[in-house]
């Protein structure tokens, strides 16, 4: 039988001011009829544009040459009429980002309906009834008031599945998902390979999943293609690559992902207490319009923890949980409305802004995305440099040099970029240059802010390995913020679980992963995927009903206690209660229909 | 991974490799941009003959001759009443050298430009800054007067101010760059609320950097390049707007000379002594087109993501 | 939507008053007079005509005078046409002004967001070129040069069409007809159509690039389905924003063209009242010009909140 898809020696080529680049060589790949085929790459391996190539999709100073062909006709070089006739119809496409990927102005029922009707010549009438009957398959609720609203106004898990409902309206043979679930929270990403594995086995639609994350691609793939810079290095069964990879890279990167049924925590060595940190609140004030009144967005509301030399404490949560803000206020670079942080005994309540500036020294922090926190028109080593600066300015030009250069070394890094801008560096390498600037002052305390979570798996594993390195080497305390489970798995030795704001569970590393008590927490490790194809498709998972709730909404904390909702506008707090030593979980109710096993 | 077991000779290290900044990509981008590149000769060509005006013609600006009264350059190829000899550009109405009252006015517009452009920075970089910086309530208010001032027609203010202070020179350069430091202060506003937010502001705040330390090594050095070429772009509006005044007879007053002065009789005797009107707006036009180029040049350079 | 109308309306009103305010202390202020000019009048005179007008009071009584009669849509006595109130003078130039700009704006959002349209739709190529740098050259050359330039070519010499010699009127209004209007209305368009072809172009272009577009082409939709149905409404918005702008970059070219072509609009008044000091013509008319752009600006607003769904929520 004929591939549906058979790609052959495809080459993608972009034209820019600073000459050709190279994006797609020479790849060979085909899809069969309902088959589903992993391609996975980190950035710059050109996935995404292999397949926006092959449908005539690439920007206008990108080329295309091979042969694509399509139901076995040619379509690559044929008319946009030709390819238009096939794309969004028996070809559809789901993007990343879906708040980009939708039409601002336009309502989402027109945006789904308007692909049904081009290609499937059904009336307006027709039309809209099936929207609303797909929109509830996507499990989109109250879908007849959803249709006429915008994208703005959906979260991000419901765009997304918009997006689906677009894709699969047309029941179409092929479906091109690029990073379907890139940017979402773990607990929406499961939800979203749900619905896209229903779709499938449904309609029987092939599906070409696009996907930088291992995890992802063992839990729908039946083929694997692995790509790296233009190239697919290795393809296979996914059994096969997952379990026996023959290529180096691909075995690279295996190895290079946290797994969760792997990794173990690291030993505990702790000293004494350094930061105690009691009861801290932190509110923004929302303007919602000029007679409105302004409403509180409590980000953090009421936390406590202690963390003592030496220890490496996690902080897990997903989209407006509070973990950032909570950072910066235990940082003092924001002010916390209430509550205490109390640093080595000291209140810094009390403290003076000289003295908050002295203190920096001993607490650094290390930020998410390597190339926004440098100062762009900087040389790297002047960023290295700045806080050494600013807080011994005894200290002469030279030794200042030279202890740079020794910190680029510590960190992996040439000392002889010390003249070299951002710009001119990767990703990795920039996030070395922002930890070498966070360690230079000898601190005793660094918050990592999802300081891993914008890297590729391979500088992923270098980076945390290099961060675990240097806390064994210098003693010092971190603060680990991710809303990657496997990650803080390998750095932690406790963890603390934020949901809008709050605790609702904090444990010993090992404690919390074996044995996890509340509701979230328990579907947040459900929702972490294993780059195992056996493993993923044998499990249940506990999924969670609709998305994270508004932080706006004083009822959202009250999701696993809605036997406490009834209490007026002076809504209940969950306490936390000690289930085990060291072992904290918030109240929940025992049964409820929030969650669902699929 | 990069080599590092070779880091550990300090001796080595001497030598560190140079990296190229932006500003220089930008400059490098800029002299690849051959529109800009000409404009800049050009523009620095017009700049010095204005500069050297006085050396270059035997005759003064102001010097009348009642026997060459419009009379047209020796080179004219069209029939004239009568030819001044000498006179490259030929004469105005009452026998005035033309070239060198075109080279005044050039004086008169290019002051005009710089100096009313530099005003409007100055109000501009110190409103826009301050309600950036500071941000919240103030922000608010500080904007909203911009916005109310944005709305006002603005050039009936200026239309007032030169009718009721008699036409003073300094007036018209302050009048001007009072009206124009709107959008400046806007883009520097806009540009200092960015980036304050930057995670690299934070991470200096961080690593204990004080304000003044946060303002001038990271915010301004990030900030100037839209400045510069909002600038670069508002000195033609200024010269436009100069002559105009100039047009509706409240700009520069006689014997003194602009652009706008010189286009004006040119206008009124296009018919009859075409050249009047040919040089001086030409050569307005030139200088416009080479700050828009120039403009444009710098903006496709510091912002490349946009060509 | 009804909200966010009655929200910008109430932004609206505090603006033209402090225009108002602004406008009236800074002709007071001045050194000089509306009666300086005449031959000198006996002081018993002066201060009778002065009494007439209100001048003789303080400042501020001035003031809340001229407000109040505002309240009730009095613009007072011209100073100067002692035989007209501002009113009736404003009354017989607005439409006059009012016909020019509006067809002049008209044509320059017309031609000015085809030409940048078609110019984004084929960046870089040599139409894009050529309609840029029309467009450069329709800002950088003034007002007050094409006007000339056009009367002498199309008015003077005269231009064959078809083997007839065509010439257009160049001065004169004679009661707006067409062919009147042709040479002013292009004069005070030409700035304004290079202008928004410019705008028009970059926010095309940025808008081509969005990620919602590919979608729109990974749905298999014809090119002028996605460009009318996806692209035009967000790559207008600038254009609406810029409504404003356009309005005073307007009425700023119509003190030239009406003076330039002898056409009795109030552009040509204000220049007239502010060399006289004719302190209640010129704060008419400004209130006037701003009453207009306020609500060209106003209607702007409006207009972006139905264009962008995400304005009138937030």
């Amino acid at each position: 039988m004929t591939p549906l898809l058979e790609i052959t020696g495809l080459d993608i080529r972009f034209a820019t001011p600073d000459g050709e680049v190279h994006a797609v060589k020479n790849v060979s790949l085909s899809i069969g009829s309902g088959e589903c085929v992993g391609v996975v790459g980190e950035s710059g391996s050109g996935k995404s544009q292999l397949f926006l190539g092959a449908f005539g999709l690439l920007a206008a100073n990108g080329r295309a040459s091979g042969s694509v062909r399509f139901r076995s006709r040619e379509i690559l070089g044929t008319s946009q009429k030709q390819l238009n006739a096939i794309r969004g119809g028996a070809v559809t496409m789901i993007f990343q980002d879906p708040l980009t990927a939708l039409t601002p102005h336009m309502t989402v029922g027109r945006q789904i309906m308007e692909a049904l009707i081009l290609h499937r010549h059904v009336t307006r009438a027709e039309a809209t009834q099936r929207t609303q009957e797909m929109l509830e398959h996507v499990r989109i609720p109250e879908a007849a008031r959803r249709m006429k609203q915008y994208p703005h106004e959906l979260s991000g898990g419901m765009r997304q599945r918009v997006m689906i409902a677009i894709a699969a309206i047309t029941g179409p043979d092929l479906l091109i998902a690029d990073e379907p679930t890139t940017a979402l929270d773990v607990t929406v990403q499961a939800q979203i390979l749900e619905i896209l594995k229903a779709l499938r086995a449904e309609q029987n639609t092939a599906i070409a999943l696009v996907s930088h994350d291992m995890g992802v691609i063992a839990s729908i793939a039946d083929r694997v293609a692995v790509m790296r810079r233009g190239e697919i290095v290795e393809a296979g069964e996914a059994r096969q690559i997952f379990h026996a990879p023959q290529h180096d890279y691909t075995k690279m990167l295996l190895a290079a992902v946290p797994r969760l049924d792997r990794d173990s925590g690291p030993r505990s060595n702790h000293g004494e207490t350094l930061l105690a940190v009691e009861d801290i609140h932190v509110a923004f004030p929302i303007k919602s319009g000029l007679f409105e009144k302004t409403r509180k967005l409590k980000a953090v509301d009421g936390v406590s923890f202690t963390l003592r030399q030496g220890e490496t404490l996690g902080v897990v949560g997903e989209s407006g949980s509070g973990k950032s803000t909570l950072a910066r206020a235990v940082l003092k670079l924001l002010p916390a409305g209430s509550g205490r942080v109390v640093w080595m005994g000291r209140d810094l309540n009390d403290a003076d802004r000289r003295e908050i500036r002295a203190l920096r020294g001993d607490m650094q922090i290390v930020f998410q995305d390597p190339l926004a926190s440098l100062d762009p028109r900087m040389p790297v080593g002047r960023s290295i440099a700045e806080p050494l600066k600013s807080l011994r300015p005894e200290l002469s030009r030279d030794a200042a040099n030279t202890q740079v250069k020794a910190m680029m070394a510590q960190v992996g890094l040439d000392p002889s970029w010390i003249n070299r801008y951002p710009h001119e560096l990767s990703g990795g390498q920039n996030q070395r240059v922002g930890i070498a600037r966070a360690m230079i002052v000898s601190p005793r305390l660094v918050v990592c802010d999802e300081a891993v979570s914008a890297l590729d798996v391979s500088i992923q594993a270098e980076i945390v390995g290099l961060i675990g390195a240097l806390q064994r080497n210098s003693g010092l305390s971190l603060l680990f913020i991710s809303h990657d489970l496997a990650v803080v798995r390998r750095l932690c030795h406790r963890v603390m679980v934020l949901y809008l704001g709050r605790v609702v569970e904090m444990a010993d590393a090992d404690a919390l992963y074996n044995d996890p008590r509340h509701p979230y927490t328990r579907a947040l490790l459900s929702a972490v995927l294993t780059p195992d194809p056996d493993i993923e498709r044998s499990r249940k998972r506990v999924l969670l009903s609709g998305d994270v709730p508004s932080p706006l909404d004083p009822r959202a904390q009250l999701r696993f206690l809605p036997s406490r909702l009834s209490g007026g506008p002076d809504y209940y707090r969950p306490k936390l209660l000690e289930v085990a030593q060291g072992h904290f979980v918030a109240e929940y109710d025992e049964a409820q229909d929030t969650r669902s096993t699929l | 991974m990069i080599a590092t077991g070779s880091t550990q000779n300090a001796e080595a290290l001497v030598r560190a490799v140079q990296g190229r900044s932006l500003w220089r990509d930008a400059w490098e981008r800029l002299k690849r941009n051959r529109a800009a590149m000409a404009s800049i000769a050009l523009l620095a060509l017009i700049a010095l003959l204005a500069l050297l005006a006085p050396l270059l013609s035997p005759y003064g600006f102001s010097e009348v001759n009642y026997d060459l009264i419009t009379c047209a350059p020796p080179w004219w190829p069209a029939g004239a009443e009568c030819i001044a000899p000498g006179h490259v550009f030929g004469t105005d109405a009452v026998g005035r050298d033309l070239f060198e009252r075109v080279l005044y006015g050039a004086r008169m517009s290019l002051a005009v430009g710089l100096v009313a452009t530099l005003v409007s920075l100055l109000i501009g970089v110190a409103y826009g800054a301050t309600a950036g910086y500071l941000g919240g309530r103030i922000d608010d208010v500080m904007m909203r007067l911009v916005d109310i001032l944005y709305s006002l027609p603005f050039i009936f203010f200026v239309i007032i101010l030169m009718v009721m202070f008699d036409r003073n020179l300094l007036l018209l350069f302050v009048a001007i760059g009072a009206v124009e430091w709107l959008t400046m202060a806007r883009i520097v506003r806009g540009q200092a609320i960015s980036l304050k937010q930057k995670e690299f502001v934070e991470a200096a705040r961080a690593g204990g950097v004080s304000g003044g330390g946060i303002i001038f090594r990271h915010i301004i050095p990030n900030a100037v390049g839209p400045v510069v070429v909002y600038v670069t772009l508002t000195v033609p509006g200024v010269i436009l707007t100069e002559s105009f005044l100039s047009f509706l007879g409240l700009g520069v007053q006689e014997p003194l000379t602009s652009w706008g002065v010189l286009i004006s009789d040119g206008a009124n005797q296009m018919q009859s002594a075409p050249w009047m009107l040919i040089f001086p707006a030409l050569l307005m036009a030139v200088t416009l087109f080479c700050f828009n180029f120039i403009g444009d040049g710098l903006r496709d350079a510091l912002d490349p993501r946009d060509r | 939507m009804a909200g966010y109308t009655l929200r910008r309306l109430a932004g609206a009103l505090p603006t033209l008053f402090i225009i108002i305010t602004l406008t009236f202390f800074m002709m007071r202020l001045a050194p000089g007079g509306p009666f300086d000019s005449e031959r000198r009048l006996p002081p018993e005179v002066e201060a009778n005509i002065k009494a007439a007008y209100n001048l003789d009071k303080p400042l501020i009584t001035q003031y809340g005078l001229y407000l109040k009669r505002l309240a009730h849509g009095d613009l007072g006595p011209s100073f100067k046409n002692k035989d007209f109130t501002v009113a009736q003078l404003i009354g017989t130039g607005l439409p006059v002004s009012l016909k020019l700009g509006l067809s002049a704006m008209s044509l320059a959002l017309l031609i000015g967001s085809l030409l940048g349209s078609w110019a984004a739709l084929r960046q870089n190529c040599w139409q894009d070129h050529a309609v840029m740098t029309l467009a450069m050259t329709g800002i950088t050359i003034p007002t007050f040069v094409t006007a000339p330039l056009l009367s002498l070519v199309f008015g003077i010499y005269g231009v064959m069409v078809f083997g007839h010699e065509f010439t257009l009127p160049v001065a004169g209004w004679n009661g707006g007809a067409l062919r009147n209007m042709i040479l002013p209305v292009t004069v005070l368009a030409l700035p304004q159509i290079a202008i928004v072809a410019r705008l028009m172009r970059g926010s095309m272009i940025e808008v081509l690039r969005a990620n919602y577009i590919r979608t729109a082409r990974a749905k298999g939709l014809s090119a002028p389905h996605i460009l009318f149905g996806h692209a035009l409404r967000a790559a207008a918005l600038p254009l609406v924003s810029y409504l404003g702008p356009a309005t005073a970059g307007i009425l700023t070219g119509s003190l030239i063209v009406e003076q330039i072509f002898g056409l009795p609009g109030i552009g040509r008044y204000f220049v007239l009242a502010a060399l006289d000091r004719d302190y209640t013509m010129v704060l008419g008319v400004v209130v006037v010009y701003a009453a207009l752009i306020i609500l060209l600006n106003f209607i702007a607003d409006i207009l972006y909140a139905v264009l962008d769904p995400r304005v009138r929520l937030s």
